[in-house]
């Protein structure tokens, strides 16, 4: 009875199909609108959570002044100093490592090739806070370190400009006013939220600062943090010891900002995620407005049909089974309207991924649950009409014209 | 007829309408026994009570007061899905504007009823196309109601009705919208049934022309049954 009960339901959209189709866009909508904002707000999500912690996890970032940017006016407060990384690498517990950045632009050359990219210089413990396998190669050793010897890791999109398909190993370049020993390249990370990871050269601190900045000031430190450790904890009492170093008094503001890449990785989080909520929510109202429709139809449709109605009451047929006829309809309609609006997300989702610039997913999930929304709706909606054919009163029905 | 008693009985029948000052007796307290394999015409001016004795007899409605017995059984005590079920079961019914599900071709009419009984696909057909058959319509199984004509849709209707092999037939005014040779066509057609399938034929009519076809003429007035007549010569009044 009910596969006669939806090939009877099927028969009647097949036979209204464009008033068919016009009652179901509101559901189309609704779930392709649903399910493209959760996909995209997720990938979106993903693809941030990507980029922070290609930064690495429990680090913080310490630069000097406040905030992001350089800050208004007066004195630029200074950079740091090598002894203040020793400080904090061995006065904080809870600290795993500690490296320091200094860093330049210049034009990297070999053969005739040319590629200008951002030198990096680190030491050993850059590799500690953030691991960055190596593609080919080694890493420099301690004495090159200490020695500030000209040695260089290249990321992989310097050594695609310059070496193309070079073997880079052991190859010697020039990298602005000095030459450097190529002696590892760096695995590809990608594209992160600040641009491509991968052009880069990374060289011994001492190297870049003695041939590069001409100072021994540091504009970055990477702090590594314990897993046991909390990093507001162990930021406090770094933000406590700089204070002293830097001889900031009293009621003074911070000359140095503390960036915690979880803490921003969770607050972009959450942020995303209320947003693709409050965007999901909007998107559920047309749902609403949808299955508002479907009823809407449903009704004249019963009016339409009292006489056939009718017919099927005399002939034999009892209320629950013209209740089920109808709302059988009405679930059908809604569901078509579902599968149709899934199959548009998935096309507007293909669509706008190359320009939001995430990863292509499918999330079986909100599929799922986008589907069985629209068939509830189609249940809760289409009862009422089909309620109401039900509890019609044969003879009225026939007689009605 | 003692020995077998009455298919139906109606025994002190009452149907009120509304309720107050708009109060209206359409039945004032009808008897009426009517026996297997009988042709019966209800007859009588608008407003006497035939049609609400034959939507009672129907089970679509029910008696404000009184007694209807199907073989022997109490039906006024029937809820809506108790009577839906009777009528499926034992009942068969032609309207005089035919009532076809238009869009549908006359087999899927004729297999409605069988839709309810839950038979299967194969076997609605073979019923559908034999009751077509009947009617003498089976060539034309695959039109719609709009492609055929007046006499041509009665005669679907009817097919419809006994699919299900009913008991009984209910025929309400089904010459109404025809005219008389296919009204003639028609009446042959429900003579045919009755007395060759034995289906107990109930008709409402207000053409004596065609109320000469039936073996007992019932005669509403006012809410009561006015006279029964029985008829020797089934269709005298056309043949002579």
């Amino acid at each position: 009875m009910f596969g006669t009960t939806l090939v009877l339901a099927l028969r009647s959209i097949r036979r209204h199909l464009l008033r068919s189709f016009l009652t179901i866009l509101g559901i189309v909508i609704g779930v392709g609108a649903v399910v493209t904002m959760v996909t995209l707000g997720k990938a979106t999500t993903a693809a941030v959570q990507a980029s922070i912690s290609a930064l690495g996890t429990n680090v913080l970032q310490i630069r000097p002044g406040q905030g992001f940017g350089r800050g208004g006016g007066g004195p630029r407060p200074p950079d740091f100093k090598p002894e203040d990384v020793t400080a904090i690498a061995n006065q904080i517990a809870g600290v795993t490592a500690v490296a320091p950045q200094a860093s330049a632009s210049a034009t990297a050359i070999y053969e005739g090739a040319n590629w200008s990219t951002t030198i990096n210089g680190t030491t050993s413990a850059f590799l500690t806070v953030q691991p960055w396998p190596l593609a080919a190669g080694r890493y420099w050793t301690p004495a090159e370190e200490e020695a500030g010897k000209a040695v260089c890791l290249i990321g992989n999109t310097v050594r695609q400009n310059l070496f193309r398909t070079d073997d880079p190993v052991g190859k010697r370049m020039r990298l602005g006013a000095i030459t450097c020993d190529v002696v590892g390249v760096l695995t590809t990370r990608g594209q992160g939220g600040f641009g491509d990871q991968d052009d880069v050269v990374v060289m011994p601190i001492k190297a870049v600062q003695r041939r590069f900045t001409g100072t021994r000031d540091i504009r970055l430190m990477l702090v590594g943090v314990d897993q046991a450790y909390s990093t507001a904890t162990v930021q406090a009492a770094i933000t406590d010891l700089l204070r002293e170093r830097r001889h900031i008094t009293g009621g003074k503001d911070d000359d140095f900002n503390i960036f915690d890449t979880k803490q921003i990785s969770d607050t972009l989080t959450s942020t995303t995620t209320m947003l693709t909520r409050i965007v999901a929510a909007v998107a559920a109202i047309s749902l609403v407005v949808g299955g508002i429709g479907i009823m809407n139809i449903m009704l004249v449709s019963v009016t339409e049909r009292t006489r056939e109605i009718g017919i099927r009451l005399a002939i034999g047929a009892v209320a629950n089974e013209v209740l089920m006829q109808f709302l059988v309809e009405a679930v059908a309609l809604s569901c078509l309207g579902g599968l149709i609006g899934l199959a548009l997300a998935q096309l507007v989702i293909l669509a706008l991924v190359p320009l939001m610039q995430v990863p292509w997913t499918f999330d079986p999930q909100i599929n799922l649950i986008a589907f069985a929304i629209s068939a509830v709706i189609g249940v809760v909606f289409g009862y009422f009409p089909a309620r109401r054919a039900a509890a019609l009163n044969p003879i009225d029905a026939l007689r009605h014209e | 007829m003692a020995s077998n008693p009455p298919l139906i009985q109606l025994r002190g029948v009452r149907k009120v309408y509304g309720a107050g000052a708009t109060q209206f007796q359409a039945l004032k307290g009808v008897d009426l026994d009517i026996a297997q394999g009988d042709f019966v015409a209800v007859m009588g001016p608008s407003g006497s009570g035939k049609s609400t004795t034959m939507n009672i007899l129907g089970c679509l409605d029910v008696p404000s007061a009184g007694e209807f017995l199907f073989r022997g059984h109490h039906i006024e005590t029937l809820d809506r899905d108790q009577r839906a079920l009777l009528r499926r079961k034992y009942l068969g019914f032609v309207f005089q504007g035919f009532n076809l599900l238009s869009r549908t071709t006359a087999l899927e009419n004729v297999e409605l009823p069988l839709l309810y009984r839950g038979e299967s696909k194969a076997r609605r057909r073979e019923l559908g196309m034999a009751a077509l058959a009947k009617v003498g319509l089976d060539r034309w199984w695959d039109h719609t109601p709009a492609e055929l004509s007046g006499g041509q849709q009665q005669r679907v209707a009817i097919a419809r009705a006994i699919v299900t092999e009913p008991d009984v037939l209910l025929a309400d005014e089904p010459t109404g919208n025809l005219d008389s040779e296919r009204s003639v066509e028609i009446m042959e057609l429900l003579t045919s049934l009755n007395r060759e399938a034995g289906i107990t034929v109930l008709m409402v009519t207000h053409e004596p022309d065609m109320a000469a076809f039936a073996r007992t003429v019932v005669h509403f007035k006012d809410g009561l049954v006015e006279r029964i007549e029985t008829q020797h010569r089934q269709g005298a009044a056309v043949e002579a």
